[in-house]
C-alpha cells in the first residue's frame, strides 16, 4: 500500500514552477503527487496554515569533516543539523583528511549519508590529488560514482596551467568546477581582511585582490574552455564586478554567497574573537552593500553556508593560530531572512529560489522544485516565529558560531526528505 | 595642512592642561595593560607620573620597595627577548615580587598545549600578574579574558608593545618637557612593528605629530584612517623632526621581498652621520633595541650625543615598575 502525506493550506512557494499561492501538496510514497486543492483524504495530514511550504532547501557548500575530523562533525551529526535547518540536500566539500579524490572516497560519503538517513548528501571531489594543485584527481571516475562537481575548496588551484587542464578535462563529463578564489601570493599568511582593522590589530591581512585576481584569471580560462564554473563564497565588491561582466558575456559562470559575508564586517574581529575568523575573511560594509545589490540584481546564483565546524579548543587559540570557519548551518535560513528579507532585498519567492531551484541547477541534480513526479523533498517554515539563536541547541558537534544570542525570525517546522518526515520542531 | 595641525595641536594643549589638573584626583582602574590604543591621554599621563616616583628607587643604595611583597609575577615569553624580559624581572623584584620565568619556544599549536592551557596551569599555581610576550597579535587580550590574574602585554605580534610606547613617551617628556607640538618620525618596518603602533597611540594622544617613514612595502594598509602622516623619504623628514625613533629591521618577521638589499635599505633609511648633519641640533635619537649597527643606524649616531637609547632602557625600568604597581593596585581594589 502506498503511503500518503498531505500538507494542507500552506503558502506553497515553488519558484521553478512559478507557484506562490495558498494550496495543498500531496505526497505519495517518495514523490510529489499533486500541488493544488486536494480534496480527498490522506493517511497523514499536516496542517500548514500560516506556514510556508517550499521545495527542500539545498546548501551546496558544507564541511562535514568526515573522514578525518570526526570530533568536529560527522556526516551523521551534520545531516541531523541539516534537516533541522530545513536542508534536504547538502554538498560536502572534499577537504577532508584524506581529501575526497577517488570513487571510493565518494562512495564512503554516500554510505555514511545512507546510514545517517537524514538529508541527501552530495559530494564534490577534489580537482587535484591531495588538493595539492599539481596533478588532476580522477574526476571522471568520481563523477561516475556520483560526485556533483569538483573543487580544491579550502584553497584555490594556484597554477593557471593546472586550472586550464582541469577545466578542459572536465568538459568530458558535464560537471561543474568550483573554485575557492584565493591567489596565495596576495593572501600571504593573512588571517583577516587587509585594511584598517588588520593594521590596528597587528594581524596579517588578506587583500581582496587575492580573491579577485584568481576570479579574473578563471574567467579568462572559462572564456577559453566554456566549461561550467562556480565561484565559491564570493566576498568582495570587485568580485561582483567580475561576475557581472562574465554574466554579461553569457559565460557559464555561477556564484554563491554566505550569510556571514552579508551580515558581518571585518570590524567584528576587533576583539580577536576567533568565531569571526573565516576564509574568505569578513570584509567591509561597502562590500556587504555591493553583495546585497548583486543579489537584488540577480547576479548571485546560490545562498550557501560554508558550514565549517571546528573544535572549541582550536577556536580558543590565538587569532593567528585558530582555524578559519563559521558553523552556521542550523541558523542559515533565519540569517538569510535577516540579511535579505527584512531589509527588502528579496521576497520569500526570491529567497527560496536561491536556496532551492538555482543551487540544484548548479550541481545538476533534479531537485529544488515541487513539480509533480519529483522526489518529495519539502520544507515547512514558520516565517513569523521569533526566537534567539542558541548554539547549545545545535545538533552540529561544533559551536563556533558568532550568532549566539541573535534575535531572529523564521523557523523550520518540518523537513520532509523523499516523502519521509525527517525533522519536526 | 600645517595650519590644520597647528590648530589641532593648540586644541590638544588645552585638553592636556585640563587633564593634568584633573589627574590629581584620577584613579587608575585597569587590572590589565594590553595596549595604548584603548588608553586615554589621562591614563597615559597617570602612568608616566607614577613612573617618575619610582625612578629614584633605582638610584638608592637599597634598590627595593615593598608594594608587591608576597605577589607572584610570571614572565611568560613565547618569543626571544632580553631587555624587555630582564627589565620586567628587575622591575618586579624591585617591588619585592617573586618572579617566575616561563619560556616557550614553540608556538602553541605545534606544542600541543594551548596558550590558555598554559595560562590556566600557571594560574593554578597562584600567580598574580602575567607578563606575556607572544608572536600573535591579540594574545594578551585572549589571556586577559580567560584568567583572573592581571595581564601585562610585553609585545603581541605586531599589534602593541605598550610598555615600550610608555617608556618612549616618558623619555621624550623627560628631555623635552612635553610632547605637545613635537614632530616625531618613526622610521623602518612599520608594518611589522608593535613599537610603531604603541608609539603612535601614545605620542598622538599626548599631542605630538607622528610621521611614519619607510618604504611602501613596509607600511601597513589604510594608514589614512590613523592619526599619522607617511613619508617615503627620510631625507625630507630628517630636517623637520624633533625626535626620530629608528626601528630595528626584524629579519625574522619580514615576509616576501620588501626591499632589494640591506645595502639599498640603509641607503634610503639608515640614520647616518651625513643625514644627522641636516637634523635639528637637539634632535633626540631613539631606538627600541637591539640595534643592527650599520643597518638602520651608524654606530657613531647610536653612541652620539643626540642618542637617548640607554636612557630609554633606564626609564623602561621605572615605567614597568609603575605598570606592575598600578595593575596590582587595581586588582586589589576589586577584591
Amino acid at each position: 500500500m502506498n503511503s500518503e502525506l498531505l500538507i494542507k493550506n500552506g503558502r506553497v512557494i515553488d519558484p521553478a514552477n512559478g507557484i506562490d499561492k495558498e494550496c495543498d501538496v500531496l505526497i505519495i510514497d517518495d514523490k510529489i503527487a499533486d500541488v493544488g486543492k486536494v480534496e480527498k483524504p490522506a493517511q497523514k495530514v499536516i496542517d500548514a496554515a500560516g506556514k510556508l511550504v517550499t521545495p527542500g532547501l539545498i546548501d551546496i557548500h558544507v564541511h562535514f569533516r568526515e573522514p578525518g575530523d570526526e570530533e568536529e562533525e560527522t556526516i551523521a551529526s551534520g545531516s541531523a543539523a541539516a534537516v533541522a535547518a530545513g536542508f534536504t540536500s547538502v554538498v560536502c566539500m572534499p577537504n577532508t583528511k584524506p581529501p575526497i579524490e577517488n570513487e571510493t572516497d565518494v562512495e564512503y560519503i554516500h554510505r555514511k549519508a545512507r546510514q545517517a538517513r537524514k538529508t541527501h548528501v552530495y559530494v564534490m571531489g577534489a580537482i587535484t590529488k591531495q588538493r595539492a594543485g599539481v596533478e588532476l584527481a580522477e574526476m571522471g571516475l568520481m563523477a561516475e560514482a556520483g560526485a556533483v562537481g569538483f573543487t580544491d575548496d579550502g584553497g584555490g588551484v594556484q597554477d593557471p596551467g593546472v586550472m586550464l587542464q582541469a577545466l578542459k578535462y572536465a568538459d568530458m563529463f558535464d560537471v561543474v568546477v568550483a573554485q575557492h578564489c584565493q591567489a596565495d601570493g596576495f593572501a600571504g599568511n593573512g588571517v583577516m581582511n587587509s585594511g584598517y582593522y588588520s593594521t590596528i590589530l597587528g594581524l596579517p591581512g588578506i587583500d581582496p585582490l587575492a580573491e579577485e585576481a584568481m576570479l579574473w584569471r578563471d574567467v579568462q580560462l572559462v572564456k577559453k574552455t566554456n566549461v561550467r564554473y562556480h565561484a565559491l563564497h564570493i566576498s568582495t565588491a570587485g568580485s561582483v564586478e567580475l561576475i557581472r561582466a562574465a554574466k554579461k558575456d553569457s559565460l557559464p559562470i555561477t556564484c554563491e554567497v554566505t550569510p556571514h559575508h552579508l551580515l558581518l564586517t571585518e570590524e567584528c574581529c576587533a576583539e580577536y574573537d576567533t568565531n569571526y575568523k573565516v576564509n574568505p575573511p569578513l570584509r567591509s560594509a561597502k562590500d556587504i552593500e555591493v553583495l546585497k545589490e548583486a543579489i537584488a540584481e540577480g547576479l548571485i546564483d546560490a545562498l550557501v553556508t560554508d558550514h565549517a565546524p571546528h573544535l572549541q579548543s582550536e577556536k580558543e587559540l590565538e587569532f593567528l593560530a585558530a582555524p578559519f570557519g563559521i558553523a552556521s548551518l542550523e541558523c542559515a535560513l533565519a540569517l538569510y531572512v535577516k540579511a535579505l528579507i527584512e531589509p527588502g532585498i528579496l521576497d520569500w519567492v526570491g529567497l527560496v529560489r536561491l536556496m532551492t531551484e538555482k543551487p540544484a541547477k548548479i550541481i545538476g541534480v533534479d531537485k529544488g522544485t515541487l513539480g509533480v513526479g519529483k522526489q518529495a523533498d519539502v520544507t515547512i517554515i514558520d516565517p513569523n516565529a521569533e526566537y534567539e539563536i542558541d548554539v547549545n541547541k545545535f545538533r552540529s558537534k561544533s559551536r563556533n558560531c558568532p550568532y549566539h544570542g541573535w534575535k531572529v525570525k523564521a523557523k523550520v517546522e518540518k523537513t520532509i526528505v523523499g516523502g519521509e518526515i525527517r525533522f519536526e520542531a | 595642512m600645517s595650519k590644520r595641525i597647528d590648530s589641532f595641536t593648540h586644541k590638544r594643549i588645552h585638553e592636556i592642561m585640563a587633564l593634568k589638573r584633573k589627574s590629581k584626583q584620577f584613579k587608575w582602574q585597569r587590572k590589565h595593560l594590553l595596549g595604548l590604543r584603548e588608553l586615554s591621554a589621562e591614563e597615559i599621563i597617570y602612568i608616566l607620573d607614577t613612573a617618575k616616583g619610582f625612578e629614584q628607587i633605582s638610584t638608592r643604595s637599597v634598590k627595593k620597595a615593598p608594594p608587591l611583597r608576597g605577589k607572584v609575577v610570571v614572565n611568560l615569553f613565547f618569543e626571544d627577548s632580553t631587555r624587555t624580559r630582564n627589565s620586567f624581572a628587575l622591575a618586579a623584584s624591585r617591588l619585592s615580587a617573586d618572579v617566575i620565568e616561563f619560556t616557550e619556544k614553540a608556538s602553541s599549536v605545534s606544542k600541543g598545549e594551548t596558550l590558555l592551557d598554559t595560562a590556566r596551569n600557571l594560574e593554578a599555581m597562584g600567580i598574580d600578574i602575567v607578563v606575556i610576550r607572544h608572536g600573535a597579535g591579540g594574545a594578551s587580550k585572549l589571556l586577559s579574558r580567560n584568567i583572573n590574574a592581571c595581564v601585562i602585554n610585553a609585545g603581541d605580534g605586531f599589534c602593541e608593545h605598550p610598555t615600550q610606547g610608555l617608556l618612549d613617551v616618558y623619555t621624550i617628556r623627560k628631555i623635552k618637557g612635553t610632547l605637545e607640538g613635537l614632530k616625531i618620525a618613526i622610521v623602518g618596518d612599520i608594518a611589522h612593528s608593535r613599537v610603531a603602533r604603541s608609539d603612535m597611540w601614545a605620542m598622538t594622544k599626548l599631542g605630538a605629530e607622528v610621521i611614519f617613514v619607510g618604504p611602501p612595502t613596509l607600511m601597513p594598509t589604510q594608514l589614512s584612517r590613523l592619526p599619522v602622516s607617511v613619508s617615503y623619504s627620510l631625507d625630507e623628514v630628517i630636517e623637520k623632526v624633533d625626535v626620530i625613533n629608528m626601528l630595528r629591521i626584524q629579519f625574522e618577521r619580514l615576509g616576501g621581498n620588501p626591499f632589494p638589499s640591506v645595502r639599498e635599505y640603509s641607503h634610503y633609511f639608515g640614520l647616518t652621520v651625513e643625514r644627522m648633519k641636516r637634523a635639528k641640533p637637539d634632535i633626540m635619537v631613539m631606538h627600541p633595541g637591539p640595534i643592527n649597527r650599520g643597518l638602520e643606524m651608524e654606530s657613531e649616531v647610536a653612541d652620539g650625543q643626540n642618542s637617548v637609547i640607554l636612557e630609554q632602557v633606564t626609564n623602561g625600568l621605572a615605567v614597568r615598575m609603575a605598570v606592575l604597581f598600578l595593575v596590582n593596585q587595581a586588582a586589589a581594589q576589586r577584591h
